[in-house]
C-alpha cells in the first residue's frame, strides 16, 4: 500500500499550480461572474492542454481516463485557485454519457470535452438548476428515465457566489439523448463523480481561505503585535487546519475506492471544513474580508456555494451511515 | 495512490484475526482500573506475549514481530474490531519500549524490554507535578548524584496506572545549574516498591484509582536505569511524547472498531427515531475512517524516510480526543434513559474519552505548536 500520490501525480498537481498561480484567475473569476466569458474560455483550453479534461474521457475518446485520483488531485488545485466555470458538471458530464449503452452520444460529445472544445453544464438532480448554462455548450438532465441535451435555458440566477451562475434548463425544447434505467445508473455514476470532484475544489477552496489568512494575521498588526501572535487567533486557525489536513484523506480515498460511502464521507468533511475555513477567513480578516471588492470573497462565498453543491452535508451523513457496513 | 495491501499484510491481518478470535475472553473483563481489573488484563497481557502479539512493532528478539506501521495498524484495527482487552502495558509498550530502542543501552533492552512485553512489569509514566503540567519543563522533582547512581527527590502527579503498577519512567532535574528548564533534566526508570517512593491512588471521575500521586524522598536510582545521557533528558523524552500525542495512545483502529459499534447502536435502537443524532453518528464513522486514512498516509511517508512534519502529532491528538468525546456522548445519547447507567462500557469509554483533551498535553498547548510550527504563526508569551 502506497496511500500517498506518486511523484507522477505530484508533478502534474503542481504543473497545475504554477500555471493557474500565474493565470490571474480572480480576474478571469470577476469577469466570468459579468459573463464574460472569453477569459474563462481561454483558461478551460489551457487546462485542457494541461491535461485536465482528457483525465475525464476513456482513451476510446481520445482522453486517458476515467482517473478520479488525478482529478481529485487536480481539483484541488482549481479550488485553490477560484477557477469559475462547470467544471464539476463538465466532468461528471463526461462519465454519464460514457456510461450509457449507446456510444452515439459519447463519440460526439467526449473528444471536445478532451479537448477542452466543450463545456457541458449537467443540471442537478430532480429538476434542479444548472451551473453556467449560459457558458456551457449543452446542459444535460435527467428526466425520469430520460436523458435529455438542453441547448436553451431560463433567466439566469444569481448564485451566493457571484462567480457561479444557475439558470433552469429548458426541457421543453431539449433533445433526447437516451431512454431507460441505464440513464439512471449512469446519472447515479454521474452524481458520485460531480461529488467527488466538487470535495476536491471545496478542499482547494478551504486551503486558499487558511493560506491568505495566516498571511494575513502575521502582517497585520494590533496592540504593537501580529495578531496572529494572540492564542485566540492562532487556536481557531489551527482548528481550521485540523478539519483541512483530516478531510484530505477522505478526498483520497474516496478517490482511489469509489465506494459510496467513502465518497459522501468525502464530501461531507471537505464541504464543512472549507466552510468552517471560510468563518474564519472572515472572522480574521474583520471588515476587510467582508467586502466584495477584495479577493478572498472569491473563496469565501465558494465555499459556501460548494458545501451544497452535489451532495448536502445531510444527504452525505444519510449516505455515510446508510452505506457503511456494521 | 493506492489502498492495496501487499500479500504479507493481508496474511498478517488474516493470522491476527484468527488468533484474536481464538483467544479474547468472551465475557469483558473487569474495569483494569481496579485491582481485580488490572490483574485479569495483566494475565491478558501475558496470553498476548505468550503467542507473540503484545508487542508486534518490536523487534523479534525482545518478543515483537518486527511489524512495518501499516501492519501495526492492521494489527490494531483487529484488535479493536475483535473487542480485545484495553491495554494495561500500554504506557511502557508504547512510551517507555520505544525510548528505549532509539536511546537505551543493549543492557537495558535486554533487561527491560522482555518482562515489559509479557506484562511481568507494568510501568507507569510520571512526568507531571504539581507545579508543572503543560508547562512540564518547569518541573522540580530532583535527581542528585549519589555513588553508583541518583537519589530522587519530589512528587510527582498524575501518573497514569501507578496506583498499581511496577515500576515507572521520569524526568528528573538533575543539572540545576543549567541555564534553560528545558536542560539538566535526566530521564530515570525507578521502581514503585523502591525504598523511599510512596503511591497514593488518585481517584478519577468516577472513582476507580486510575492515577496516583508519587512522593519520592532519597529513591536511589542505579546509573544503569538512566536513559540515554544525564541532562538530555528531555531530547530523550520529546521523542517519546510525539509517539503518544500522535498514533501510538489511540490507534486508528480503535475508533473504526468504536464508530462501527456506535453505528450498530444507532441501528439497534430504531434507526431514524432521532434524527439528529444520525448525523453524529455518520460524523463518528466520517471521522474514524479520516483518521484510518491519514494513518496509511503517514505510514506510507515514514516507509519513505519522510520524517513527520513538526507538529504533525499535535494535530492528530487534538482530532482523536475530541473524536473520542463526540463519539461516546452521542453513544449515551442514544442509549436514552439508560444512558447514565455507569455499569456499561459506552459510559467507562466515556470517562476515559473525558481524559483525553487534557493528558498528553492539553489540546490548548497542541494547538499552540499547530499554529506555531504547521502554519508559522509568531509564538506567543509562553516561555
Amino acid at each position: 500500500m502506497r496511500f500517498l500520490p506518486t511523484a507522477e501525480q505530484a508533478d502534474f498537481v503542481r504543473t497545475l499550480d504554477r500555471m493557474l498561480a500565474a493565470a490571474g484567475t480572480p480576474e478571469t473569476a470577476r469577469a466570468w461572474a459579468a459573463g464574460e466569458h472569453g477569459g474563462g474560455r481561454r483558461l478551460w483550453a489551457r487546462l485542457a492542454d494541461a491535461g485536465l479534461f482528457a483525465l475525464a474521457v476513456p482513451e476510446a475518446y481520445d482522453g486517458f481516463g476515467p482517473r478520479p485520483v488525478e482529478l481529485a488531485l487536480a481539483f484541488v488545485e482549481l479550488g485553490r485557485h477560484a477557477v469559475p466555470g462547470p467544471l464539476a458538471e463538465t466532468v461528471a458530464a463526461a462519465a454519464l454519457l460514457d456510461a450509457l449503452p449507446d456510444p452515439g452520444p459519447a463519440e460526439e460529445w467526449l473528444p471536445r470535452v478532451a479537448a477542452g472544445r466543450a463545456l457541458l453544464g449537467l443540471a442537478a438532480p430532480e429538476g434542479g438548476r444548472a451551473l453556467d448554462a449560459d457558458a456551457a455548450d449543452g446542459v444535460l438532465l435527467v428526466s425520469g428515465e430520460r436523458l435529455l441535451l438542453a441547448r436553451e435555458h431560463g433567466p439566469v440566477e444569481a448564485s451566493l457566489d457571484p462567480v457561479r451562475r444557475l439558470a433552469l434548463p429548458r426541457e421543453d425544447t431539449a433533445a433526447v439523448l437516451a431512454t431507460g434505467p441505464a440513464v439512471t445508473a449512469a446519472a447515479a455514476r454521474a452524481a458520485d463523480r460531480a461529488t467527488l470532484v466538487t470535495a476536491a475544489q471545496a478542499l482547494g477552496v478551504g486551503l486558499a481561505l487558511l493560506a491568505r489568512t495566516v498571511e494575513h494575521v502575521r502582517r497585520r498588526h494590533q496592540f504593537g503585535v501580529p495578531v496572529g501572535s494572540f492564542q485566540a487567533v492562532k487556536h481557531r486557525l489551527a482548528d481550521t487546519l485540523i478539519a483541512l489536513e483530516f478531510a484530505r484523506p477522505l478526498l483520497h480515498g474516496a478517490a482511489v475506492t469509489g465506494a459510496g460511502a467513502d465518497v459522501a464521507a468525502a464530501k461531507a468533511a471537505c464541504g464543512e471544513a472549507a466552510y468552517r475555513a471560510a468563518r474564519t477567513a472572515l472572522q480574521l480578516h474583520g471588515a476587510l474580508g467582508y467586502t466584495a471588492e477584495y479577493d478572498l470573497s472569491l473563496w469565501l462565498t465558494k465555499a459556501r456555494a460548494l458545501r451544497s453543491a452535489w451532495g448536502t452535508p445531510a444527504r452525505c451523513r444519510a449516505r455515510v451511515l446508510a452505506e457503511t457496513p456494521v | 495512490m493506492d489502498l492495496d495491501f501487499t500479500p504479507e499484510e493481508r496474511l498478517f491481518r488474516r493470522q491476527a484475526r484468527e488468533w484474536l478470535a481464538a483467544h479474547v475472553p468472551a465475557v469483558p473483563l473487569p474495569s483494569l482500573e481496579t485491582a481485580e481489573g488490572f490483574a485479569a488484563h495483566r494475565a491478558w497481557e501475558r496470553r498476548l506475549a505468550a503467542d507473540r502479539w503484545s508487542v508486534v512493532s518490536w523487534p523479534a528478539a525482545y518478543g515483537g514481530r518486527d511489524a512495518t506501521l501499516v501492519q501495526w495498524l492492521v494489527f490494531e484495527e483487529e484488535y479493536h474490531a475483535a473487542g480485545a482487552p484495553g491495554r494495561v502495558g500500554q504506557n511502557g509498550v508504547s512510551l517507555l519500549g520505544p525510548t528505549l530502542l532509539e536511546h537505551g543501552t543493549e543492557e537495558q533492552r535486554d533487561r527491560v524490554l522482555p518482562p515489559m512485553a509479557s506484562g511481568e512489569v507494568i510501568w507507569a509514566q510520571a512526568w507531571s507535578e504539581p507545579e508543572a503540567g503543560s508547562d512540564l519543563a518547569s518541573l522540580r522533582s530532583t535527581a542528585t548524584r549519589t555513588d553508583g547512581g541518583w537519589l530522587l527527590c519530589g512528587q510527582k502527579t498524575w501518573s497514569s496506572r501507578a496506583a498499581f503498577a511496577d515500576r515507572a519512567f521520569g524526568l528528573f532535574r538533575s543539572h540545576p545549574e543549567a541555564p534553560r528548564p528545558h536542560q539538566g533534566l535526566t530521564y530515570l526508570m525507578f521502581g514503585l516498591d523502591a525504598p523511599g517512593v510512596t503511591v497514593r491512588p488518585i481517584a478519577r471521575l468516577d472513582g476507580k484509582p486510575a492515577f496516583a500521586e508519587l512522593f519520592l524522598d532519597d529513591v536511589f536510582v542505579p546509573d544503569a536505569d538512566v536513559v540515554g545521557a544525564p541532562g538530555d533528558g528531555w531530547r530523550v523524552a520529546m521523542s517519546t511524547a510525539a509517539d503518544e500525542r500522535g498514533l501510538t495512545l489511540r490507534s486508528p483502529g480503535r475508533f473504526t472498531a468504536s464508530a462501527r459499534r456506535l453505528a450498530a447502536l444507532w441501528h439497534a435502537r430504531g434507526g431514524d427515531a432521532d434524527p439528529a443524532a444520525a448525523d453524529r453518528v455518520a460524523d463518528a464513522l466520517i471521522g474514524a475512517r479520516a483518521y484510518q486514512l491519514a494513518a496509511y498516509a503517514g505510514a506510507a511517508r515514514a516507509a519513505e524516510g519522510g520524517a513527520p512534519r513538526a507538529g504533525a502529532s499535535s494535530l492528530t491528538k487534538v482530532f482523536w480526543s475530541e473524536l473520542d468525546i463526540a463519539l461516546h456522548e452521542t453513544a449515551l445519547d442514544l442509549l436514552g434513559p439508560l444512558g447514565e447507567a455507569a455499569g456499561g462500557p459506552w459510559a467507562e469509554g466515556w470517562v476515559f474519552a473525558l481524559a483525553g483533551p487534557v493528558y498528553a498535553g492539553t489540546n490548548e498547548i497542541q494547538r499552540d505548536i499547530v499554529a506555531e510550527r504547521l502554519l508559522g504563526l509568531p509564538k506567543g508569551r509562553r516561555r
